[in-house]
């Protein structure tokens, strides 16, 4: 379990995250939610470790802070923000990158990583395109392969950074189904920044409502989304409705 | 990454030996390999191409082929940590930064030892660190050196370092004069002197960069994921730009400025075979060796008996590559 209590960030003066305090389970996954800018990615980096925040940031009763970068990326890995990968890498080089906290002083790579790094790549489905050059491959095919490269680091807590932003439907959905089954296989503690809704209500098994880097509210998709907290937090009128036929909320906004 | 092919440097291996041997053969007397092999070997007596052989071209292509060695090795850390194409120990100043503390050094006549002599390329690697870190200071945004910035504030650098090197210069007298060819990248102090004096620098130098390929590789994805996967970033950044600098000033030292190398030799090998720092960073080091030692002989021939700076060489060969390389870089960005 992950518990994040009283967690501040602050850029010079300027209050980034105030007082967040969250509790996810293992196998299970959370849904960061909120407006642009209300500070989802800042609390992913905040718990990578790479913005200073102040605050008790646990896993199973460790704190995390204080440990260094290789220690930490024993424990916690990141699925970033689609940017640019460099593209002269191949594949399987890539996801090889994620057995870093685990080298030796000379950096070398062992067979076992090489097991570790296929069997990542086998879970995202992406063994087929080990040897090609990540520039070659489709913005679903790579955001699988940085996938990969965090499952290969092994670690008990995954965060992923609006994962689904740049993906057509048909990956949006075939990657959080897939990060929801290695949830659940793996038992894994997981917190994904999400911009749709609809997404969040479907695989999410608990909500926090970031809003100008407060949570607003926290609790399962059918405690937070609500259509009255939905519309004044997002500043435009929505509907909530349950799915005719799956057990799942909609959030439909409303034609003003 | 993956422990495939050991054909790169089996091939630059070849290309190092070959280059090697036609570095000793050639010159304004030609001797034959055969000759070479047979006079250091010791299975001919002839003194004169011994002494040739021995105590003129045996220390010149030592010197070369680690010059060679050094300045491909840091152009490519340098490349790797700036994430920029265009980053050449030459174009982004270090160069001629620690050009001018080699001259200091000089000039206040520290060579006059063997001692004194060893002290040349720590001066030139304070004074290129000072260089590089200057530049860095004006270049970046943010976490990023966009390429304008980092050659224009190389210039800039460059540019100041070099007339306060000809400032030193021509104060000085006779002794020091010598440094005008030596600066246009010619090697004018002949022995072994010098190769003892520079290869402790060097050879430290390049095993720290051949250690950083892993970490390079990291942070070619930025500096967060590069965290993310368990970096210590700063520790990382800190270790190769001492090493290049380190190298890049052993090499300076002693050879001279010489432009380019560091850039065209990087970028052929990440053509041919790929964009793994762990192979870049030895294969350029063999790759630049071999190259430097051809520039050599080039020059060593092309006017003969004159003979031509070797950065003249580099330069001529460089700069249309160099145009070639911004463009590429312009249009695709391609690791």
């Amino acid at each position: 379990m992950i518990e994040i209590n009283h967690l501040n960030v602050s850029y010079s003066t300027r209050s980034i995250l105030k007082n967040i305090s969250l509790r996810v389970k293992r196998g299970e996954i959370m849904a960061l939610l909120g407006p642009n800018g209300s500070g989802k990615s800042t609390l992913i980096r905040a718990l990578s470790g790479v913005v200073p925040a102040s605050g008790s940031l646990c896993l199973d009763g460790r704190a995390l802070s204080g440990l260094d970068p290789a220690s930490r990326a024993r424990l916690v890995a990141v699925v970033p923000q689609m940017a640019s990968l460099p593209p002269a890498f191949t594949v399987l080089e890539t996801v090889l990158l994620g057995r870093t906290p685990y080298l030796n002083f000379l950096g070398q790579l062992s067979a076992n990583d090489h097991e570790i790094a296929c069997s990542a790549l086998a879970k995202v489905d992406a063994l087929a395109f080990a040897e090609r050059r990540v520039g070659e491959l489709s913005g679903g095919e790579q955001q699988r392969v940085l996938l990969a490269r965090a499952l290969a680091q092994s670690t008990p807590v995954l965060l992923l950074d609006e994962p689904t932003t740049h993906l057509d439907l048909q990956h949006q959905i075939g990657l959080l189904e897939l990060v929801r089954t290695l949830a659940r296989q793996e038992n894994l503690t997981v917190l994904i920044a999400l911009h749709d809704l609809n997404l969040a209500a479907r695989y999410a098994d608990s909500v926090a409502l970031i809003v100008g880097g407060e949570i607003k509210a926290q609790g399962s998709p059918a405690e937070v989304l609500r259509p009255d907290l939905l519309s004044s937090v997002y500043q435009w009128p929505v509907q909530v409705i349950q799915h005719p036929f799956q057990d799942t909320l909609l959030v439909l906004p409303e034609a003003r | 990454m993956s422990p495939k092919s050991t054909t790169p440097f089996l091939l630059s291996t070849i290309f190092l030996v070959l280059s090697v041997l036609l570095s000793i053969a050639i010159g304004a007397v030609f001797i034959s390999p055969v000759d070479v092999w047979q006079t250091l070997t010791g299975q001919a007596a002839n003194e004169i191409f011994r002494t040739i052989i021995v105590d003129i071209r045996l220390p010149r292509t030592a010197l070369i082929l680690l010059t060679g060695a050094a300045l491909a090795g840091s152009g490519a850390a340098y490349q790797g940590l700036f994430r920029n194409p265009l980053a050449d120990p030459y174009l982004i100043g270090v160069a001629s930064g620690a050009g001018l503390g080699a001259v200091f050094a000089m000039s206040i006549q520290w060579p006059y030892s063997f001692f004194g002599m060893m002290a040349v390329p720590l001066a030139a690697f304070l004074a290129g660190l000072l260089t590089v870190a200057l530049v860095y200071t004006v270049a970046r945004v943010g976490n990023t050196v966009p390429t304008t910035n980092l050659i224009l504030a190389g210039t800039v650098f460059s540019s100041f370092a070099t007339a306060l090197t000809s400032f030193l210069m021509l104060r000085s007298n006779g002794e020091l004069r010598r440094a005008i060819g030596w600066l246009l990248g010619g090697v004018s102090i002949g022995g072994w002197a010098p190769v003892f004096a520079l290869l402790p620098y060097a050879i430290l130098g390049l095993i720290m960069l051949i250690l950083s390929g892993h970490a390079l590789n990291l942070l070619q994805f930025g500096d967060d994921q590069a965290q993310q996967m368990g970096l210590n970033v700063s520790r990382a950044k800190t270790i190769i730009l001492i090493a290049a600098s380190l190298t890049t000033a052993a090499a300076v030292a002693f050879a001279g400025i010489i432009g380019f190398v560091g850039l065209i030799v990087p970028h052929i090998v990440r053509l041919w075979w790929g964009g793994d720092y762990r192979r870049i960073i030895p294969l350029s080091i063999i790759g630049g060796a071999a190259a430097l030692l051809l520039a050599d002989v080039l020059a060593r021939v092309a006017i003969a008996p004159q003979e031509l700076p070797i950065g003249v060489v580099t330069a001529l060969a460089g700069s249309p590559f160099f145009l070639w390389v911004l463009r590429r870089a312009k249009n695709q960005g391609y690791w």
